[in-house]
């Protein structure tokens, strides 16, 4: 167990060493095109979205759970994306001839990557107050996003690491990403409520854990406990699901990939 | 020979997707010994390596290193083994050190105990000076180095290479091979493929010969060459005196340094023990008959000769695109 802990937390530590050294490229990619969707895009549509159709007071307030899970739904994509250069570059071999529980390694990218993206939740959340926007259920209810976030990125950081180390090379590994986000952000309910959509894509919305995710978080900021609490279940329930089917698809593909 | 035995390998054999990558590969490595594995690109000299530091599992067939499984105690396996990937093997953006801290931990070592190691390896591979500065700003020849480093670590009984000195400039391969030969004289085994000829050459005590999956050859450099029928030495004959070429061969045949003698349009092809006691034979009886030779060439075998023997082809890639 102490062995354990040992190699976790150093390769744990690995993952937050680099992006201390590449912190520009880390602002630039993650944070900021997030904080631009909340900023550009949330002032953009502020009068040109109509507040009885999205049911909220401004866009911006609206928008917010959808970029908190926007946020968490690229991170999740791209958690797989540093095992896939270890995998390219042999470092992931070296890594594994060593005495390391088979685990270890994909145990400290979810760790990291799930804290680096609570904290970008929190900045989301941070910037959203300074334009007004005040989560109606407080520390508690943003307690329970950064849970639904969670729950939700850890199913993503599979997928994409299951896709690290299945993919022939990483043009297919960005190929197969791009083709699956923004399809997701459009099919979900970040944007625009179900309602407002054409039928087609609102069915669609609804087989979209993203929407689920987004219609959970967005009561907790809009609502309150009442609005929110039916959804949180439903989301949590869902979640569930949602993990357990991409974690034992990741550790099938682990498993091929690693003889 | 009662040398013991570190590397068993029996009927391995590995298949991936329905493509054979190595079949009924056995062979033994001594413990203390440079072993290569000696091969073009794809031969499956790496799969077999992968084998070893049970990162593949073997299709067909077992192996044991140091007696333990590589599948049934690949734990037992990892703990006494070190590696050294292809090149590159390097997360950029940590330095020298992190990165032998992070394997430091990765191996359970003791933070007083790792960092004493450390030292000790930056200076092996004369590192000490750029220990701290990102992996970014390493030459290729550095970035070995510390590949090297990293390998050791462990202490390892044995080290597994694979492919030491693919891409470096010739200086930084010439290194490499001293710091592989040093290691020889700690008593630690050594198993690593190339598929450089001069390299295996100089450098292995013993190596395989590898070609489509299966091992062509075994044994020490000069074994391999010896086997091949000991030294050429090739006469070009005049051409106005073809005619007595027969002759000569005929008066040569049975001499005690010739091994065997054949006929080339130019002239002849003799295989020889030793070319001291051949040559004044050769010279005698060409004069006695009256055969001019315009030209004697004396060609002792060299790796590329065996490894044409042995495989039908010449290796394929030859020159090292040096990288720096």
């Amino acid at each position: 167990m102490r062995e354990y802990l040992q190699e976790i937390s150093a390769l744990t530590m690995r993952w937050v060493r680099r992006l201390s050294r590449e912190k520009f490229s880390m602002l630039f990619t993650l944070v900021q095109p997030m904080l631009f969707w909340l900023i550009f895009f949330g002032n953009l549509f502020q009068r040109a979205a109509d507040t009885q159709v999205v049911q909220a007071p401004t866009y911006i307030s609206f928008l917010a759970a959808g970029v908190v899970v926007m946020t968490v739904l690229n991170n999740g994509l791209a958690g797989g994306v540093d095992l896939l250069f270890d995998k390219e570059n042999g470092f992931l071999e070296r890594l594994m001839s060593t005495p390391i529980h088979r685990t270890s390694v994909i145990l400290s990218r979810f760790l990291f990557v799930m804290t680096i993206t609570s904290l970008q939740v929190l900045v989301i959340l941070g910037v959203a107050f300074l334009f007004g926007v005040r989560p109606a259920t407080g520390f508690l209810g943003v307690a329970v996003i950064l849970l639904i976030g969670l729950l939700f990125g850890v199913g993503l950081t599979a997928i994409s690491m299951a896709l690290a180390f299945s993919v022939k090379s990483h043009g297919d590994f960005f190929s197969v990403l791009g083709f699956l986000s923004l399809p997701m952000i459009f099919l979900s309910s970040a944007l625009v409520p179900l309602s407002a959509m054409p039928a087609w894509m609102s069915l669609l919305a609804r087989f979209n854990p993203m929407t689920w995710a987004i219609d959970a978080v967005r009561p907790l900021i809009l609502s309150g406990w009442a609005a929110a609490l039916g959804p949180v279940a439903m989301v949590v329930v869902i979640m569930v699901a949602f993990d357990a089917l991409c974690l034992y698809g990741s550790a099938k593909a682990f498993r091929r990939a690693m003889g | 020979m009662g040398r013991a035995v570190a590397i068993d390998v029996s009927k391995l054999g590995k298949v991936y997707d329905g493509v054979t990558a190595v079949q009924d590969l056995s062979f033994q490595v001594y413990a203390g010994e440079i072993f290569g594995l000696l091969g073009p690109n794809g031969a499956g000299k790496s799969t077999t390596l992968r084998v070893l530091i049970t990162l593949l599992r073997p299709t067909t067939g077992q192996a044991t290193v140091l007696g333990h499984d590589v599948v049934r105690e690949a734990e037992a396996v990892r703990r006494l083994i070190g590696y050294v990937p292809q090149e590159r093997a390097i997360d950029r953006f940590l330095t020298g050190r992190e990165h032998l801290l992070l394997l430091g931990d990765l191996y359970h070592l003791p933070k007083d105990e790792s960092c004493r190691r450390i030292a000790e390896l930056l200076k092996l591979v004369d590192l000490e000076g750029k220990a701290d500065l990102p992996a970014k700003t390493y030459s290729g020849g550095m970035k070995r180095k510390l590949d090297i480093a990293c390998g050791l670590l462990p202490n390892p009984k044995i080290l597994f290479l694979d492919e030491p000195t693919l891409g470096l400039d010739v200086q930084s391969r010439l290194r490499i091979w001293e710091y592989i030969r040093r290691l020889r004289e700690r008593g630690i085994t050594v198993v690593m493929t190339t598929n450089y000829l001069d390299e295996a050459d100089q450098l292995c005590d013993r190596l395989a010969i590898i070609d489509e999956g299966r091992i062509k050859a075994l044994g020490s450099p000069s074994e391999l060459k010896t086997a091949l029928g000991g030294d050429t030495l090739s006469l070009t004959v005049g051409e106005a005196d073809m005619g007595r070429v027969e002759l000569l061969a005929s008066a040569l045949k049975g001499l005690p340094a010739i091994r065997a003698i054949s006929t080339r349009p130019t002239g002849l092809e003799i295989r020889v023990e030793s070319p001291e006691k051949a040559l004044p034979a050769v010279l005698e009886a060409a004069g006695r008959l009256a055969c001019r030779l315009e030209f004697i060439e004396y060609h002792r075998p060299r790796l590329d000769d065996v490894f044409v023997a042995h495989t039908g082809h010449a290796i394929r890639s030859e020159f090292p695109e040096a990288e720096e």
